[in-house]
């Protein structure tokens, strides 16, 4: 007999195994995905809801810029038309809309509230520079000065952007120590590692094989993730070099699986190995990046962040899918994710028992 | 014929309980052999030596000619082992389970469904583990040890927990399998279970094999008496005991017990007096070759 066909035949049962087991589905893949839908969904549409404002009769110095608009001003402001004054500016009392414009001859008149700040300010701006524009155009002059807008994009990264990869690195990394550490745990107490030692395959292959499931449903994972985060409601943009995420989400599922092996080698029981890990996951998210950005953290936590491995998987696929920088800038996560898999399957090894007593 | 299996002076101890005390025994090609003794007894790490899954602290084994320990591929092949709790993977059905094991011996898909129904378990093939009967699943465990055809088969209480249908059910298919010439080494605590399966049995207490034989020798080399009983009322213990051939007798208000080394004359005896109706005869017991080696009553 091959190994390979006891690989093969491992994995499926094992995959089977997995994908019958309601708890471990719902924990895995949907739980996270709630999270992204819910955290992407409250705070990615505060900075990308537009402006709309109400065009009552014509107003020539709008219609124009809308005409000749390449698609930046419709990406930021949404026009609707109305015959009636005074239904528009009820609109704009009750909130429905931003503000309400006007043309009396040459004057252009907005008619805002200031119920939101934000978007009275905007709306005044945005009306502004139309002004100057036509006023330019009127004059027959080129503008002395431009305005040339780049977003910097690690400082306005949109909620969308960071949360896809941290949150999935939350997700990888529960997956990882909770998989790892219950199926060993329960493969112990219920005897099936001491029957695989009565078959004649090698051990090795038991646990490639278990290797092996944990990749593809983080594959699985990574691939909802993604395509979750891209439907339009949410808006995620990834970088050129997102690919790269792959690599860096099997070296991080490796570092995981590796952490939960030592959980699972050295707790008795299950409910021990579930406790472990939740005491190892949540802090680890938290003070890993997953939840809030690091910057937004005070000096000592961003410190403390250094010692947990979910850090530079979060660091690495926040690099490559939200901030679009080269394939290079996961290289050295992916390294420190790679070794802590390596010393993680040393210190397993070491505390390794096939049996209960 | 051929040793399957040696056993010579094996020793194995947990802190200060000698699990294993200097065990000895042989197991012949083709024989059903048994490992009859008490909860604690030293059954289980006597088999998990054997089968190479414990180190014994001292003494030799040999199986099939081969050195069990350390893990030894060769011969993983040719054993196959039920334990005592039942291993399977988690939420698979039966036929899954099985098919999932046979493949770690090379064994196609088709012949482990056949082995299904081996075990009977042929309308139960997509039955999760999970929802499986506790007799159902210890065959799906012996399935499970057999699926590679091995040539010697290590069975630990396999019919621990079930109930008496279920345990006749498995002893068919157990004899079964015997008879296609595997050699069987069993444990268990039920001595009727030894009495009716085993060719030869080791009766084992508190680590050591007290006696090693075929059950039917071990009860008949006892002398022990037997006991003849019948419905009280039909006789006094008095008239009882005057009868040819008894040595003993007693009344306990509900049945009359006699007790004799020669029940033929008793019986004759009660015969000729018409007191027959109700009788019950029971010979020594490996129950009884218990009591006598411990002087403590077999208790499970
Ligand atoms: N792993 C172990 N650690 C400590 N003591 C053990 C262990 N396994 C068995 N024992 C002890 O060894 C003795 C024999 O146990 P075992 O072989 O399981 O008996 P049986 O199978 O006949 O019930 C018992 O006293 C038991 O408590
Ligand atoms: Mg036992």
């Amino acid at each position: 007999m091959s190994a390979f066909a006891s690989f093969k035949s491992l994995s499926r049962a094992m995959f089977l195994g997995f994908k019958r087991d309601g708890g471990a589905l719902f924990f895995t893949i949907l739980f996270p995905l709630m999270f992204l839908v819910i955290f992407g969904g409250v705070f990615g549409n505060q900075s990308t809801a537009k402006v709309t404002v109400v065009q009552v009769g014509q107003v020539s110095v709008l219609q124009q810029a809308l005409a000749h608009d390449s698609g930046e001003l419709s990406e930021v402001m949404e026009v609707t038309r109305s015959g009636d004054r005074a239904a528009a500016l009820g609109k704009v009392e009750k909130g429905d809309a931003d503000a309400a414009v006007e043309q009396r001859d040459g004057r252009l008149i907005v008619h805002f509230s200031m119920a939101d700040q934000v978007k009275a300010g905007t709306v005044r701006g945005l009306m502004n520079a139309l002004v100057q524009s036509a006023n330019q155009a009127a004059a027959g002059k080129p503008p002395a000065y431009t305005l040339e807008a780049q977003q910097v994009e690690d400082e306005s990264l949109d909620a969308i952007q960071f949360f896809t990869p941290s949150l999935l690195g939350w997700a990888l990394a529960s997956a990882g120590v909770f998989g790892a550490s219950q199926t060993l745990v329960s493969w112990r107490t219920k005897g099936i590692l001491r029957r695989l030692q009565l078959s004649p395959a090698p051990i090795p292959t038991v646990f490639a094989a278990r290797i092996a499931v944990s990749l593809a449903v983080a594959l699985v994972q990574f691939g909802l993730f993604v395509l979750v985060a891209q439907l339009p409601f949410f808006g995620l943009r990834l970088g050129h070099a997102w690919w790269m995420a792959i690599p860096t989400v099997l070296a991080g599922v490796l570092a995981f699986l590796s952490i939960g092996m030592v959980v699972g080698a050295w707790a008795k029981s299950q409910e021990t190995a579930q406790a472990a890990t939740q005491i190892i996951v949540l802090p680890m998210a938290f003070l890993g990046g997953s939840f809030f950005p690091l910057d937004a953290m005070p000096r000592w936590m961003e410190v403390v962040s250094y010692v947990f491995p979910l850090r530079y998987l979060n660091e690495a696929m926040l690099n490559v899918m939200g901030r679009g920088l080269g394939p290079m800038s996961a290289l050295p996560q992916i390294g420190i994710l790679l070794g802590v898999a390596v010393v993680g399957a040393l210190i397993a090894a070491r505390l390794f028992r096939w049996d209960v007593t | 014929m051929a040793q399957a299996i040696q056993v010579k002076d094996l020793r194995k101890r947990y802190g200060d309980v000698r699990a294993v005390d200097g065990v000895t025994f042989d197991v012949e090609e083709g024989e059903f052999f048994g490992i009859l003794g008490p909860n604690g007894a030293g059954k289980t790490t006597t088999l998990e030596i054997i089968e190479g899954l414990r180190r014994p602290d001292g003494g030799g084994v040999s199986v099939l000619g081969m050195a069990p320990w350390p893990r030894n591929d060769r011969l993983l092949p040719r054993i196959g082992v039920q334990l005592q709790a039942s291993s399977f993977f988690e939420r698979l059905t039966a036929r899954e389970q099985l098919r999932t094991f046979g493949s770690l011996y090379g064994v196609p898909a088709g012949k482990a469904d056949a082995m299904l129904g081996t075990v009977g378990l042929g309308d139960k093939a997509d039955v999760r583990v999970e929802k499986l009967s506790g007799g159902q699943a210890q065959r799906l465990s012996i399935a499970c040890a057999l699926v590679h055809d091995p040539e010697v088969v290590f069975l630990d209480e396999p019919t621990a927990a079930l109930d008496p249908q279920a345990r006749r059910n498995l002893w068919d298919i157990l004899r079964g399998i015997n008879t296609e010439g595997r050699t069987i080494v069993l444990t268990t605590h039920y001595m009727d279970e030894a009495e009716a399966l085993c060719d030869r049995v080791a009766i084992m207490d508190e680590g050591r094999v007290l006696r090693l034989g075929a059950p039917a020798v071990l009860v008949r080399g006892l002398e022990a008496p037997a006991r003849i009983s019948v419905p009280s009322g039909v006789l006094t213990a008095e008239e009882a005991r005057r009868l040819p051939g008894a040595d003993e007798a007693g009344d306990d208000g509900v049945s009359l017990t006699i007790i004799s080394r020669d029940p033929s004359a008793v019986v004759a005896a009660m015969a000729a007096e018409d007191a027959l109706d109700g009788v019950q005869i029971r010979g020594a017991t490996l129950e009884d070759v218990f009591l006598d080696l411990t002087g403590r009553e077999f208790r499970a």
